[in-house]
C-alpha cells in the first residue's frame, strides 16, 4: 500500500467530526468532507443520515431511504438534528465566517456566493468548517461580512455551536476560555510553525498538539476503492 | 371553464415597471427561463426581484432590469459564482437585500399567510442585520423570552414559475425530486404566471404523478404558458437535466455578444440557436 496522502489525512480528520453525532444529518460541503462523511457512515458512525446532494436521503449503497427537499431541509436545520461542515472564504479567531463577498459590502471587490444558509445554520445546528487551502487570506483578523456567526456574536443564541475547523494543515477547536480558535492537531508532515505562519491572527495552542491519526487499512481501502476511486480528493488537496 | 393559456409575451406584457416579481426554482434548477427571455424582449424594468438566484437574476441584472434584488445567493450550481450578478455587484449597480435562505422562505410564508412578519432565528449575530438596517427583532411573549428577527412579508406583485405539467386552468404539477418553493411564490403573489413543459387535460395530471405532485393550485394562477424547454438551460427533472455546455457558454461569453446571439429573437429563434428541436 502506498504512502497515505495529505488529502487522505484530511478525509480522516473530517470524518472524525461526525464520530459521536448519532442519528443526525451530516451535511458536508466540499469534496473531502463529503468523502469523510460517507466514510464515517460506513465505519464508526452508521446512524448518520446523508443526502444525494439534492432532495433524497440515501444509504451507503445509494438506496433511497427518504425525501428531503429544500423546504424540509430548512426545517431539519432549525430542528437542530444536523451537523454541517461548510466552506469558508474567510474565518476569524472567533469563528465568524464569510462566503458572501470580499471588500466593502456596498461595492465588493469580489462578490462571492452570498450569505446562503450560513446564518440559519450557525444559529440552529452544530457547525464545522473545512478550508482546503490554509492561508492568511482565509484565516483573517476580521471577516468582511459575517455570514456564519462566531462565538463573540452569539450571545443569547441558545442553539449556537461551533465544533471544529479542519484545514489542509490541521484541526482546530474553540476550546479556550474566551472560545477562540485553537490548534488541536496537525496533519503528519505539518509543523506548528507552518500553521502559525499561514494564519493572520494569533492562534491559541492546545496543551499538547496532536497529530492526525492515520487511516486504518480498511478505511484506506474504502477511500481509494469505494468512495473516491477517481481521486477527486487530490484535486482539492494536493500531496 | 376559464382558459388561462397565454403566450410568454402576453404574460410579460402584464408586468409593469417597478413591480416586485418573485421567480421560482432554485439556483440553476427549474427556473422559468422562457419567461425571463420574454422579459428581456420586453422593456419591463425597475423591478424588485425576489429569488433563490440563478441565471434568472444574472440575465436580468446584466440587462439592467433590476432596481432591487432580494436574495440569499446567486449561483449556477455547477459554476459556483453567477458571473453577471457578480459583475453587477462589483460595479456597485445592484441594490441588494441580502437575506439568509430561511429568511427568504419565511418572508414568502408570511406573505402567503397575510401576516406582516414571521419570527425567524436566522440572521441574528450576522451581518445580515448590518446590511439591512430596516430589519426589526421581536421578543417572544412567553417564558422563553427569546429574541428573533421579525422577517417582513415579501408580498409579490407577480410570481413566475416553471413546472413540468399544467392544465389550462392553472393546476401545476412538478415531477422532479424537489418542488423548491414554487407554490409559495404563487401564494405570496397577487398574480402568478406558470409556464410548463406541456399543457395536458386535467384528467392527465393525476395519471402523470401522485396527488402530492400537484404543486400549484389554479386559484392562485393568472396565466398558463406552454413552453417546452422553458427552463433551459437550467435543469427540469425528469424532462431534462441542466445543459452544462450551454451554461458554460452563458458564463464565459460577454453579455452583449451572448444577448445578440441568443436573445435577439423569439423563443423559437432561441431554441434554433441553441440547437434544440422545437
Amino acid at each position: 500500500m502506498t504512502e497515505v496522502t495529505r488529502a487522505e489525512h484530511c478525509v480522516i480528520a473530517c470524518a472524525e467530526e461526525w464520530r459521536d453525532d448519532g442519528e443526525v444529518l451530516a451535511s458536508p460541503m466540499g469534496v473531502i468532507p463529503s468523502i469523510g462523511a460517507r466514510l464515517a457512515r460506513l465505519t464508526f458512525a452508521p446512524d448518520l443520515l446523508l443526502t444525494d446532494g439534492e432532495a433524497l436521503l440515501v444509504t451507503s449503497d445509494g438506496t433511497v431511504e427518504g425525501w428531503l427537499p429544500y423546504r424540509q431541509h430548512l426545517t431539519l436545520v432549525t430542528g437542530g438534528r444536523r451537523h454541517v461542515m461548510m466552506g469558508a472564504s474567510q474565518l476569524d479567531r472567533h469563528g465568524n465566517q464569510n462566503i458572501s463577498c470580499v471588500g466593502p459590502w456596498e461595492r465588493p471587490t469580489r462578490q462571492l456566493l452570498g450569505v446562503r444558509g450560513a446564518p440559519v445554520n450557525t444559529l440552529n445546528n452544530p457547525t464545522s468548517y473545512w478550508v482546503p487551502r490554509h492561508s492568511r487570506r482565509v484565516f483573517v483578523e476580521r471577516v468582511d461580512m459575517v455570514c456564519g456567526v462566531g462565538n463573540d456574536r452569539a450571545a443569547g443564541a441558545r442553539y449556537h455551536c461551533l465544533r471544529r475547523v479542519v484545514s489542509d494543515l490541521g484541526v482546530f477547536d474553540f476550546g479556550t476560555p474566551d472560545r477562540t480558535m485553537r490548534l488541536v492537531a496537525v496533519h503528519p508532515g505539518v509543523t506548528v510553525e507552518q500553521v502559525r505562519e499561514a494564519t493572520s491572527f494569533e492562534l491559541a495552542m492546545a496543551d499538547e498538539v496532536a497529530v492526525t491519526r492515520a487511516p486504518t487499512p480498511a478505511e484506506l481501502r474504502l477511500i481509494r476503492e469505494v468512495l473516491d476511486p477517481g481521486n477527486a480528493r487530490a484535486r482539492e488537496v494536493a500531496g | 371553464m376559464p382558459d388561462k393559456t397565454m403566450t410568454a409575451d402576453e404574460a410579460v406584457s402584464r408586468l409593469r415597471d417597478g413591480m416586485t416579481v418573485g421567480i421560482g426554482g432554485w439556483g440553476s434548477r427549474r427556473k422559468p427561463m422562457a419567461l425571463i427571455r420574454a422579459m428581456l424582449r420586453s422593456g419591463v424594468t425597475g423591478l424588485t426581484v425576489v429569488s433563490y438566484g440563478g441565471p434568472d437574476v444574472g440575465m436580468l441584472a446584466a440587462a439592467g432590469r433590476i432596481r432591487r434584488l432580494v436574495a440569499p445567493f446567486a449561483t449556477l450550481d455547477s459554476i459556483p459564482l453567477e458571473p453577471h450578478f457578480r459583475a453587477a455587484r462589483e460595479r456597485g449597480e445592484l441594490d441588494l437585500m441580502e437575506v439568509d435562505e430561511a429568511m427568504l422562505l419565511w418572508g414568502l410564508r408570511a406573505a402567503a399567510n397575510r401576516l406582516p412578519f414571521l419570527p425567524v432565528r436566522a440572521g441574528l449575530g450576522s451581518d445580515v442585520m448590518r446590511v439591512n438596517p430596516g430589519l426589526r427583532t421581536v421578543t417572544s411573549p412567553y417564558d422563553d423570552g427569546e429574541t428573533f428577527v421579525a422577517m417582513p412579508a415579501l408580498r409579490l406583485d407577480a410570481a413566475l414559475v416553471h413546472v413540468n405539467r399544467a392544465d389550462r386552468r392553472g393546476n401545476g404539477q412538478y415531477l422532479g425530486p424537489d418542488p423548491y418553493f414554487d407554490d409559495l411564490f404563487c401564494e405570496a403573489a397577487d398574480t402568478a404566471y406558470v409556464s410548463c413543459e406541456r399543457i395536458v387535460d386535467t384528467a392527465e395530471l393525476a395519471k402523470g404523478g401522485p396527488p402530492q405532485s400537484l404543486l400549484v393550485k389554479r386559484h392562485r394562477v393568472t396565466g398558463v404558458i406552454e413552453a417546452p424547454g422553458g427552463a433551459h438551460f437550467t435543469s427540469c427533472a425528469p424532462d431534462y437535466g441542466r445543459d452544462e455546455e450551454f451554461q458554460r457558454t452563458y458564463a464565459t461569453t460577454p453579455w452583449p455578444e451572448f444577448a445578440a446571439r441568443y436573445l435577439g429573437g423569439d423563443e423559437q429563434t432561441y431554441r434554433a440557436a441553441v440547437g434544440r428541436r422545437p
